[in-house]
């Protein structure tokens, strides 16, 4: 287990600087920044003594040498636009979108689990009918669609839910978190809920055929002819191997489900990273592209590693490699 | 847990209380918030609108384009190189400390320093204080924008900007990029104070309670400041009642605002002029005035004024709006298909040719559909145009270098006077002096130069009118650029607020003076 976990952090260093220098080539693609930070009658001469001053005359490799060689000390570089140290913003923005995704993959779990399980176990019932229906036209419609139609209908025309933004949300320690008011669980809504719904019919459909599939097999049918009690069959026995590949999926998922909140944010001015990376692609704040992309990268490796643990506890046949 | 409970508890209870007392507080929803709390640090729109509300300049633009009295009671010209200004007793800043003559000496020094402002303020010598309450304005020849510039000098707290801040830094440092004291704290004379600032997510302003301007009907004292970048839901929060107030109002969206009982929109025209160049020094046609001029017969401003910016857009004929000086009122969009295809017939062109343009995507209103729509017209008279459009972040790169033949710029002259316009995009391109910064048309006539240059230090009002309006004439007559239209500004509120007698064509609307019923 620690030669797994010490093969991990190898690892995760390694896709850091991997993603750092492809972050590196793309930055100079997004634009030059001094044109973002200077009123458009600003002389030629005076941007190019800005120019200067952030060293974006120096060459390519040197520029990256530098980098590399602060982000050793935990110096992601200075953002533009927020004039303060890149990886604070990244952390003061964390998180806002990890309450999202969080709240966002507590309804897929919560939803998606018992729906897909009934399908599976009443196929031929009309409800799972509309289940399986419902989640077609889910995974159809695009996510930002369904958030400004969320707000138009909510927002706008009921009047029941706000917006956009965070609400009111309380700092505990650092953490700005919007769980601890009433208003920061409204302003959550609308936002997890579209956010969700990109995922939501693809693990339903997922869940389904998996455990479709588990109840055909060998082991099943002697746990009938064993008489268990169907309960037992259908929770324990054939509910756990449905959730191998659905863990797997899960993981991946997780990461792409954060990648998702660049539109799931904007629509709704939710002040987390995806609206934040849309943000400095816009003004090319290239220090704070490059913070973003290692700091998600980290977070897929993070991910990954944790979904490898787990599915190891869940499927002792599967053994970690590295592990006796 | 209980200790959360209890946090959440008492949260609950002061945001109703908020609610509950009458304090007129204004929820304020702009595409972007200020980038920093020092005036000087970057010259911008949203800038500005920040320094009216937390400082407060010299004297500051009416809605009819003349001076008002902020700062400075009242002025006169005793020389023609000086403006001696006779300052406001009694007005302390927001740290408590009295504003004086010193500091005005100190904001001006402070501008020419400032690498956004330095350009501007160039003309200028300095400021010099006569006593605690006068101050001269001392330029390096006669000028006759002094007054334009000083709706610029927000007075600053020289005592509280100056020494070194607890990290051992300037505080009077200018610091784009990074912490500086000054991007962080300020003390200003204006109506509001900064009390909380979370950068891009919200920014609350409280009215400072020794503010000298008495008489001004505003009666907001709070306003909630928060950015909303996307246009579709800066709107759904205008009606879904979320906030008060939205600037800028996406032109799709008019319709149906003006539709909804209790929200207005407010619109009137402005002085951005959008152009296209024709580059010279890449194709050699356009150093043909007749196909330039075919190029402007060919294209229908008025018609992309009234269908792509929905009548919100005055089609232009030439730089400057009515009410500058150099406005003429004959030089007219002058739309005719016919007369282009003339027009390239006996330029030679019978049957065309082909070019490039480049144009921005998320710069001006509707900028690309607008590019669009100009291209399609080009080939009715048998120009095929290749065109490419970009986010602003990469176009100004492409623009500079001029990688188009025809490039796309919308301008609005910083010190609201006819003279800019050309400065910045018609003058002959100069290394040296910086004129014609932005003329990637690379149009050179030295008659304009000439003019434009005189006009810089002739303070007769109506000979300086005359010298522009010759300008614009001559610019008109060479099709020296494709004018297309001014935009118009677009505010809009829910019924309450009084809207239009606190916006103005600079987009500054000056929220001190704002009163809602």
């Amino acid at each position: 287990m620690v030669a797994f976990i010490i093969r991990r952090i190898v690892q995760a260093f390694l896709v850091m600087f991997i993603i750092s220098s492809i972050g590196f080539a793309i930055k100079h693609n997004v634009g030059d920044p001094v044109w973002q930070i200077t009123g458009i009658s600003v002389s030629k001469a005076e941007r190019e003594r800005i120019r200067e001053q952030l060293g974006l005359n120096d060459p390519v490799y040197i520029q990256y040498i530098n980098f590399l060689k602060n982000a050793a000390h935990g110096d992601l570089g200075q953002s533009y636009f927020y004039k303060k140290p890149a990886a604070d913003v990244i952390l003061d923005k964390a998180p806002a979108t990890l309450e999202l995704v969080l709240v966002s993959s507590m309804i897929i779990v919560v939803l998606s689990i018992p729906l897909g399980v009934y399908a599976a176990i009443y196929p031929k019932r009309i409800f799972s009918r509309v289940v399986m229906g419902g989640s077609i036209v889910g995974v159809s419609i695009p996510v930002f669609l369904i958030a400004i139609m969320g707000v138009y209908l909510f927002s706008v025309h009921l009047g029941w839910l706000p917006s956009f933004g965070r609400g009111a949300t309380v700092n505990v320690g650092g953490w700005r978190t919007g769980f601890l008011t009433v208003d920061g669980w409204l302003h959550l809504i609308l936002p997890s809920l579209s956010l969700s719904s990109i995922m939501l019919p693809l693990f339903i459909r997922l869940i389904r055929s998996e455990m479709m599939e588990v109840l055909e097999s060998d082991y099943i049918r002697y746990a009938w002819a064993k008489g268990l009690k169907k309960y037992r069959i259908w929770f324990l026995h054939a509910f756990k191997n449905t959730l191998l590949p659905v863990i797997t999926v899960g993981g991946v998922q997780l990461g792409i489900t954060i990648a998702f909140t660049i539109l799931t944010e904007t629509v709704f001015q939710w002040q987390g990273l995806g609206f934040l990376f849309m943000e400095a692609v816009e003004r090319s704040d290239t220090a704070l592209l490059v913070a973003y992309l290692m700091f998600v990268g980290m977070i897929m490796v993070v991910v990954n590693t944790v979904v490898d643990i787990i599915y190891g506890v869940v499927n002792p046949t599967v053994r970690i490699a590295g592990t006796k | 847990m209980k200790k959360l409970a209890c946090l959440a508890l008492a949260l609950l209870i002061a945001l109703s209380l908020g609610t509950a007392v009458n304090a007129k507080s204004l929820n304020l929803a702009m595409d972007a918030d200020p980038v920093s709390l020092d005036p000087q640090v970057q010259l911008s729109g949203g800038m500005l609108q920040y320094s009216h509300m937390v400082f407060d300049p010299l004297v500051r633009w009416t809605k009819e384009m003349t001076f008002e009295p902020r700062l400075a009671e009242r002025w006169e010209r005793i020389d023609e190189n000086t403006v001696r200004f006779y300052l406001r007793k009694g007005v302390t800043f927001h740290s408590g400390n009295p504003f004086t003559a010193k500091d005005i000496v100190w904001t001006v020094d402070r501008l020419k320093r400032s690498q956004d402002f330095k350009g501007l303020f160039e003309p200028f010598v300095g400021a010099a204080a006569v006593d605690d309450h006068t101050v001269d304005l001392v330029t390096k020849k006669p000028y006759p924008l002094l007054l334009n510039m000083s709706t610029y000098i927000f007075a600053m707290d020289s005592v509280f900007y100056t020494g070194t801040d607890e990290r051992g830094l300037p505080k009077d440092a200018i610091v784009k990029t990074g912490y500086s004291f000054a991007n962080v704290n300020e003390s200003g004379t204006g109506k509001y104070r900064v009390t909380h600032r979370e950068q891009g997510v919200r920014n609350v302003f409280e009215a400072y309670k020794n503010y000298w301007d008495a008489e001004s009907p505003g009666n907001v004292d709070t306003i909630i400041l928060t950015p909303i970048k996307k246009d579709a839901t800066r709107v759904a929060a205008l009606l879904s009642g979320d906030v008060d107030f939205i600037m800028p109002v996406p032109p799709q969206d008019y319709d149906r605002i003006a539709a909804t009982d209790g929200v207005k929109l407010a619109t009137m025209p402005g002085s951005r002029v959008i152009t296209f160049q024709l580059n010279q020094k890449r194709r050699e046609e356009f150093t043909n005035p007749k196909v330039r001029q075919a190029i402007v017969y060919a294209v229908n401003n008025e018609g992309i004024a009234e269908k792509i910016m929905k009548g919100k857009a005055t089609a232009a004929g030439q730089q400057a709006p009515e009410g500058y000086l150099g406005y003429v009122e004959e030089l007219k969009p002058r739309y005719d298909l016919a007369k282009a295809r003339k027009l390239m017939k006996e330029a030679g062109y019978p049957k065309g040719f082909e070019c490039t343009m480049i144009a921005p995507n998320n710069r001006y209103v509707n900028d690309d559909k607008i590019a669009e729509a100009v291209v399609s017209m080009l080939g009715r008279i048998n120009i095929k145009v290749n065109l490419k459009t970009m986010p602003k972040a990469q176009y100004w790169d492409q623009f500079d270098a001029q990688t188009a033949d025809i490039q796309m710029i919308g301008w609005h002259p910083d010190t609201e006077d006819s003279a800019n316009y050309t400065e910045f995009l018609l003058m002959c391109p100069n290394k040296e002096t910086g004129y014609g910064q932005y003329n990637s048309g690379n149009y050179c006539n030295p008659k304009v130069d000439e003019l434009i240059l005189a006009c810089q230090s002739e303070t007769d009002r109506d000979k300086r009118a005359a010298m522009l309006q010759e300008v614009e004439r001559i610019l008109h007559n060479d099709a020296a650029f494709v004018p297309l239209h001014w935009q118009h500004l677009s505010w809009a509120g829910k019924d309450a607020l009084n809207i239009l007698p606190i916006v103005n064509v600079m987009n500054f609307p000056y929220f001190g003076d704002l009163v809602i019923d």
